[in-house]
């Protein structure tokens, strides 16, 4: 362990900077947020995940946030276990009616102020599960929706610059400089 | 003769399925099958429903056979399997969710997919209007000092939803039950009518992790319904996805399990493969998952020569790094001290269920659907499936170790041989009936499916391995510590939505 330790210690980092995004994509994403629940949300967000009912897919990659390419917790975002400390409820999925209760709870234990972020072609519209018996539609079809982040399933990055764009204007992240990197510089 | 074919010989032989045999027997033919699976003669790959007619696969593991058995349900009513059968039992419960079939004298009568939400009751069946759902009865646990647990559907970490029922003494966990369902979207419902090219994009998303082998499976079962011969290079490519699936899927767990027993570390090195990995199939393929690319006919992508170079240096990295994470794995005292011993499945059980993929290979199962049945390319290339015996945590890291290897063995292979030529064929029109048994990294995935004559799906049913590792979580955690639950949970990493379909 201590070698491996070692390696990790000395190896440069692989947490890369975020791609820059289609400009016009950005600029829809941020419409959502006025500026007074930026400044309530400062510089980080706590993020609740809720699967609704998906193929799994979207959690893939929700988790891959977290591996040392990609790294969120830079950006001050971050997963929480309850919903009592959430920010931000990031549904995942259609909303299956098995799952439309649980949803709805999750929701209404969050405090205020909250918002919602569909992530994935089945949490917009149902995507390709819509129609069934089964499958109330996307998650607004269980909870008021304020973001939406395509994707079958979204990319990573595709997700992070979606979640930033709750916090921030995104043209300030176009220079691939995350704010967390300014505000903490790595040291060894 | 083997209990298959007595089996085979007591019915009327369908004309059509490939590449196996279905016969429709009676009821006294469909009780035999319960005794054949009781005594351990036959395995249950799958009992699925129709409207009227309830369907088993079933699997001769010494004869290496599979033929599936059909019992029409006219009046509604088939004899349980679930009463001499325990596998059984959940599947009979969600063909009566489904259908409205009743297995008769069935030990379980409880409902399973459906929690009383839907618009109908049994939307495949006669439908019939949705009555208010009596509150879910879980399995009793009595005795002094018991408390129960309730966990879910929405839990603390970014996984599927599911409700698990502890009853615990202390630390102890007298009895789990889980409720599962949660992720039901009707999937089954859904292919009924559908085009070909639908349905499979409705396979590949039956369980996103798997959703290669979800699509290889349906796939195989699509072309063997019409009969269709699938360019050799389309068979290599499809095995080089389902490797690099395989890889991606089995870092990913070894370093989750490692990190629910507090080990973080080896999570974050494993994170990194996992992603390299993901990172070369987008390259590749485009597709980080490798999703829409396995279609009925062969594959939607080849893989170009600068493509193929980048894996070789996936490969290369893995063999750099992965022998000092095996030994971190295996240096480490205070995490063997967790995996080592904990939530063991006897052999004698993981039989009973034929559980797949590690679940039965760490408890000495030796099944693996690559090799027996077997499917292309795998008989040309040379490969090893890994069992221990001990049934532990520690046992099913293990196995995923070691399909690690064999995967990187198989990818080198499969770049070193892979044919040139065509990756595609046209299906031709018509209908037809077919089958596919695909080793998914979980374990075995079957996919029956019946196209009508003017090529739409009629009916398919998708059999995730979770349906057979389910029930054994329940009876691997039993006398185990509510804080081993996570790890042993992990180290099954049973799908939800393969499951609940």
């Amino acid at each position: 362990m201590r070698t491996l330790l070692f390696r990790s210690l000395i190896a440069t980092p692989l947490s890369q900077p975020l791609p820059p995004g289609p400009e016009v994509a950005l600029d829809t994403l941020a419409t959502c947020l006025d500026g007074a629940a930026r400044r309530r949300l400062g510089r980080s967000l706590a993020i609740r995940a809720l699967d609704a009912g998906s193929c799994n897919g979207c959690e893939l990659e929700l988790n891959a946030l977290s591996n040392a390419f990609y790294d969120l917790e830079r950006f001050g975002l971050r997963f929480v276990a309850s919903p009592r400390h959430a920010d931000v409820l990031l549904v995942t999925g259609p909303v299956t009616a098995n799952m439309r209760e649980a949803l709805a709870r999750t929701y209404q234990a969050m405090p205020g102020p909250k918002w919602v972020v569909a992530a994935g072609a089945c949490a917009i519209d149902g995507g390709a599960f819509a129609g069934s018996y089964a499958v109330l539609g996307g998650a607004a079809a269980g909870v008021p929706v304020d973001l939406r982040l395509p994707g079958c399933p979204p990319r990573p990055h595709e997700l992070l610059r979606g979640l930033l764009a709750l916090m921030d204007p995104p043209r300030r992240h176009d220079a691939g400089d995350p704010p967390g990197d300014r505000a903490a510089p790595r040291s060894a | 003769m083997g209990a298959l074919e007595d089996l085979l010989a007591s019915g009327a032989p369908v004309a059509g399925p490939a590449p196996w045999p279905r016969v429709v027997l009676d009821a006294v033919g469909w009780t035999a099958i319960g005794e054949a699976l009781a005594e351990g003669a036959l395995s249950l790959a799958a009992l699925w429903g129709e409207a009227d007619a309830v369907h088993a696969a079933l699997l001769d593991e010494t004869a290496a056979s599979l033929a599936v058995a059909t019992l029409a349900c006219p009046d509604g009513r088939f004899p349980s399997l679930g009463r001499r059968h325990a596998a059984a039992i959940r599947p009979e419960r969600a063909i009566r969710d489904l259908f409205g079939l009743v297995a008769e004298a069935a030990p379980d009568a409880r409902p399973w997919l459906d929690h009383g939400c839907w618009a109908a009751r049994q939307p495949l069946g006669r439908a019939l209007p949705q009555e208010p759902a009596a509150p879910y009865a879980f399995l009793p646990a009595e005795g002094e000092g018991l408390h129960r647990m309730a966990v879910g559907p929405v839990h603390a970490g970014i996984i599927e939803p599911g409700h698990f029922r502890f009853a615990v003494n202390g630390e102890t966990v007298v009895r789990l039950e889980t409720r599962l369902g949660y992720a039901h979207k009707g999937i089954e419902a859904l292919m009924q009518g559908a085009t070909i090219e639908r349905a499979a994009g409705l396979a590949g998303r039956t369980s996103g992790d798997s959703t290669v082998a979800y699509a290889l499976a349906f796939a195989r079962a699509a072309e063997a319904a019409l009969g269709v011969a699938v360019p050799a290079r389309a068979h290599w490519l499809r095995a080089l996805m389902a490797e690099l699936e395989r890889l991606a899927n089995h870092f990913g767990d070894i370093g989750a399990i490692c990190n629910d027993a507090g080990f973080a570390l080896m999570l974050a090195h494993c994170a990194i493969l996992r992603e390299r990995v993901l990172r070369t199939a987008d390259h590749c393929f485009g597709h980080r998952l490798m999703r829409d690319l396995v279609v009925p006919g062969g594959v939607a992508l080849d893989l170009e020569a600068p493509a193929a170079a980048s894996v070789r240096d996936l490969l290369a990295e893995i063999h750099r790094q992965f022998p000092r994470l095996i030994a971190l794995y295996e240096g480490t005292a205070s995490l063997q001290d967790r995996t080592c011993g904990t939530g063991i499945v006897a052999p004698g059980l993981a039989r009973r269920f034929a559980a797949g993929g590690y679940v039965g290979r760490a408890s000495g199962r030796d099944f693996d659907a690559r090799r027996m049945p077997g499917y292309q390319p795998y008989g040309q290339l040379r490969f090893e499936v890994p069992v221990f015996e001990r049934g532990d945590v520690d046992a099913r890291v293990w196995v995923r170790i070691r399909e690690v290897e064999q995967s990187l063995s198989l990818l080198a292979q499969i770049l070193q041989a892979m044919p040139p030529g065509a990756i595609r064929v046209n299906l031709p029109p018509g209908g037809g009936e077919g089958m596919a048994l695909v080793e998914g990294f979980r374990g075995d995935i079957f996919a029956w499916l019946s196209l009508d004559a003017a090529g739409r799906v009629r009916r398919c049913h998708l059999r995730d391995p979770s349906w057979f590792h389910w029930p054994l979580v329940e009876a691997a955690i039993e006398g185990n510590i509510v804080a081993d639950f996570p790890l042993c949970n992990k180290s099954f990493n049973c799908s939800y939505s393969g499951h609940d379909l």
